[in-house]
């Protein structure tokens, strides 16, 4: 992976079924953020605040799993935009702590969430068309498109992040990641 | 909640087993049998009685495959869903009994009176299909056969009336009441030959147990189960460890799918592998021995404690054996249905009445085994050897097979072959010698050693059974070539997928992962990648795992990958390298 001198490496990020803490880790590389936002130019993510991609994009990073069928519409995109696509964090990786439901009735989960609740004045199951529809289980994102790295830890550390950006960057493999920066928990 | 007459008969259970907490097992196992389920309540019970914490107990009972905290029907069929099963109809069968019952496996008849399960090999893959009904055994199923056991048990006929036994067995064995047939197809000079009980033993009382054990060291005995390590050293090591007590446990939990020569060995040997134990105790100065049965051959209880008593009456067991100072005793412990309690650890815990859960290895048995007691666990096999190592000398032994292979192997031969059943052979026979032994022709591949040990193609047919080539615990499995090797493949994995204790994770997930991915090529979506990512994840499974059990798990995938790659070949997607299962359609079905 190239990209001619000069030209800043475009990446896009996004939460699926994910809880933001994988970003949050990538603001935790502190003074840091200097010297990639030299590097980097955001497309599509939260981080700018882009909504859609506006251009081919090199690096994607996706934090959380698919639990909806907006999740796989968005990692669909991210797939066909981005040159390498990377699975962020525990989620991404295996569906984390969303796919506590895995193996639960979409039916059920509707009934105790929006029926059973003591908390709730009215129950009424949301059937807005405008509402995304509930995947059966949790997906990790290999399962639905091919991904091509996956950076481990729930978040992962600031540090591996960096070291992975920065690997990708200088044309790496992410085989090269000192094992010090990768923990699992 | 439980009635004040439940309480007190649970209670009467736990009386008979003396309040043991090693004897767990056993309690619920009577449980099991005698209300056919064991709930939360009754195991609040029994843990109060038996002094244990009701983790310890609810653990235990969750752990084994003949426990259900769900009524099991009055009379529990079991059906076996190993691979040589499938291959002699196992789909018939399992139909018959469903349309029979007009229910599916895992369910009961309505009112409770049949229950259908699964369970995985039962030890009779010479003799396919094979069920349990309330741990009896009925061999060589057919449809119409199914027809009869359900009008039985509906009738509500004892078992044992259920069983035809075959005329030649009736007068062989008045304390068996059983279908299952011996199959001996090739006798040898070490087990199946003249046998007089008590004489290995007296010899081996002049010999003294120093020099017993030297000369098991010098015949270059070693473990028949599979592992191979060499026994004399094993004994050596156990009377070394300084110790009040110490154990000679008999590993009678033979789960390799295909192998059941162990079963043969305690239907007609018994007396040989007792007496085998008993010279074991001598040697290294233990006084109490088990046989650990697996429950799937509880038939053969109540003939081996006959056999047990009329021991001791013969003064073979028991206080002075023979005459002299040495006393020694063998009792029978059962599984509950669990593969791993076949490794000697795990084993070992079981037999304390816990989960059957691998140790921590050092310690090993010899100096920490049961009750943290210096321990020998042996084949029944291995110890047979040395009752006849003592008889006829180390040196005839090693005039047996090769150098480095004393001796000889009992192989439990099943499959596509006109003859299958036991073999007793010399190691370092080809596999295409056997092959002819047992009538193979037109063999397309043959399992040695189980799903944990090598599957292997037609080039590699002059290839030996020997510990340095093909080293095997006894299953030789043969498939002809109109066999679908990939469903094969498949039924192990489950098999391994199904058994794993869970205790680690690259066991525990990695083989549930390794089925989804066959499935996945199996169903025509693989690809050459996925080929990879096979061979990666069951090499980082065998590495990682934490006992023998997942670091064999992924042969039956790694090996067939290696001797029949060009199967798996013919069947994956070669104009892309990733294609994804995932299907928005269904997977937004119930939203």
């Amino acid at each position: 992976m190239s990209t001619e001198m000069g030209r800043k490496w475009i990446v896009a990020t996004t939460s699926l079924a994910g809880c933001f803490g994988c970003h949050m880790s990538l603001l935790d590389i502190d003074e840091k953020i200097f010297e990639l936002v030299k590097i980097v130019e955001f497309n599509k993510s939260p981080f700018d605040d882009t909504k859609e991609f506006s251009m081919e994009c090199d690096i994607g990073l996706v934090e959380g799993g698919c639990c909806n069928s907006d999740n796989v519409r968005v990692l669909r995109l991210f797939r066909k935009h981005c040159k390498i696509l990377i699975s962020v964090g525990q989620c991404a990786i295996t569906g984390g702590l969303p796919a506590m439901r895995n193996g639960i009735p979409v039916k059920e989960l509707f009934q105790e969430s929006y029926c059973n609740n003591l908390t709730l004045a009215n129950s009424l199951i949301p059937n807005d068309e405008e509402l995304p529809l509930l995947l059966d289980r949790i997906y990790p994102c290999h399962e639905v498109v091919q991904v091509d790295g996956f950076l481990p830890g729930c978040p992962p550390r600031a540090d591996l992040l960096w070291e992975a950006l920065n690997l990708l960057i200088a044309g790496k493999s992410l085989g090269k990641i000192s094992m010090k920066n990768v923990k699992y928990d | 909640m439980i009635s004040p007459e439940m309480r007190l008969q649970i209670a009467e259970i736990v009386t008979q087993y003396h309040f043991e907490q090693t004897e767990l097992l056993a309690v619920l196992s009577a449980v099991q049998k005698k209300w056919r389920f064991i709930s939360a309540d009754m195991i609040a019970v029994i843990a109060e009685e038996m002094d244990l914490p009701v983790v310890h107990v609810e653990g235990t009972a969750s752990f084994y495959h003949f426990f259900s905290t769900q009524h099991a029907g009055k009379y529990t069929v079991y059906i076996n869903q190993s691979a040589t099963a499938e291959m002699a109809g196992l789909k018939e069968i399992i139909y018959a009994f469903e349309s029979e019952l007009g229910i599916t496996i895992g369910d009961n008849s309505s009112d409770n009176q049949i229950g259908l399960r699964t369970t995985s090999c039962i030890g009779m893959a010479d003799q396919e299909p094979a069920i349990l009904i309330n741990g009896t055994v009925f061999t060589s199923i057919t449809p119409s056969r199914v027809s009869e056991l359900v009008a039985g048990m509906k009738s509500n006929s004892l078992v044992r009336d259920l069983v035809r036994i075959p005329l030649e067995a009736q007068k062989c064995y008045p304390t068996l009441h059983t279908e299952v047939r011996n199959n001996i197809r090739l006798k040898g000079p070490v087990f199946f030959c003249d046998y007089i009980p008590g004489i290995a033993l007296k010899k081996a009382m002049e010999l003294g147990s120093l020099d017993v054990i030297e000369w098991i060291k010098k015949s270059g005995l070693r473990g028949r189960g599979g592992a191979g390590f060499p026994t004399g050293q094993k004994w050596a090591s156990c009377l070394a460890s300084e110790s009040d007590q110490r154990f000679v446990i008999c590993n009678g939990d033979e789960g390799e799918p295909g192998t059941f020569k162990d079963r043969v060995l305690l239907t007609e040997l018994p007396e040989m592998i007792f007496e085998g134990m008993t010279l074991a105790g001598y040697s290294v100065e233990a006084k109490e021995g088990i046989l650990y049965l697996r429950a799937e051959y509880s038939y053969l209880r109540e003939h081996l404690e006959v056999l047990l008593e009329s021991m001791r009456s013969r003064h073979l067991l028991g206080r002075r054996i023979l005459g002299t100072r040495f006393s020694f005793d063998i009792r029978i412990k059962e599984g509950a249905g669990a593969y791993i309690c076949g490794e000697e650890s795990a084993l070992i815990e079981s037999a304390e009445g816990k989960r059957g859960q691998p140790r921590n290895r050092p310690p090993f048995p010899v100096t920490s085994g049961y009750l943290r007691r210096p321990t020998v666990v042996n084949n029944p096999e291995t110890l047979g050897c040395a009752l006849r190592i003592i008889l006829n000398g180390p040196e005839w032994f090693r005039s047996l097979g090769t150098p480095a292979s004393a001796g000889v192997k009992l192989l439990s031969i099943a499959g596509d072959c006109r003859m299958p059943g036991i073999y007793e052979i010399e190691w370092g026979k080809t596999i295409r010698e056997i092959l002819d032994l047992c009538g193979a022709d037109r063999t397309l591949a043959v399992q040695i050693g189980g799903p944990s040990g090598t599957c292997i193609s037609e080039k590699e047919f002059d290839r030996r059974i020997c510990y340095s080539d093909l080293s095997t615990g006894g299953a030789f499995t043969v498939f002809s070539r109109d066999r679908d090797l990939l469903s094969i493949v498949h039924n192990y994995m489950k098999f391994f997928r199904d058994e794993s204790c869970g205790f680690c994770v690259p066991c525990r997930a990695g083989n549930v992962l390794l089925v989804k991915a066959l499935e996945k090529i199996m169903s025509g979506n693989g690809t050459l990648t996925d080929l990879d990512k096979i061979q990666e994840l069951g090499i980082m499974v065998k590495k990682t795992s934490r006992c023998g059990l997942g670091q064999t798990s992924p042969h039956p995938l790694l090996s067939t990958l290696n001797s029949f790659s060009e199967i798996y070949r013919d069947i994956v997607r070669k104009d892309v390298d990733y294609l994804s299962q995932f299907n928005l359609e269904s997977a937004v079905e119930d939203s």
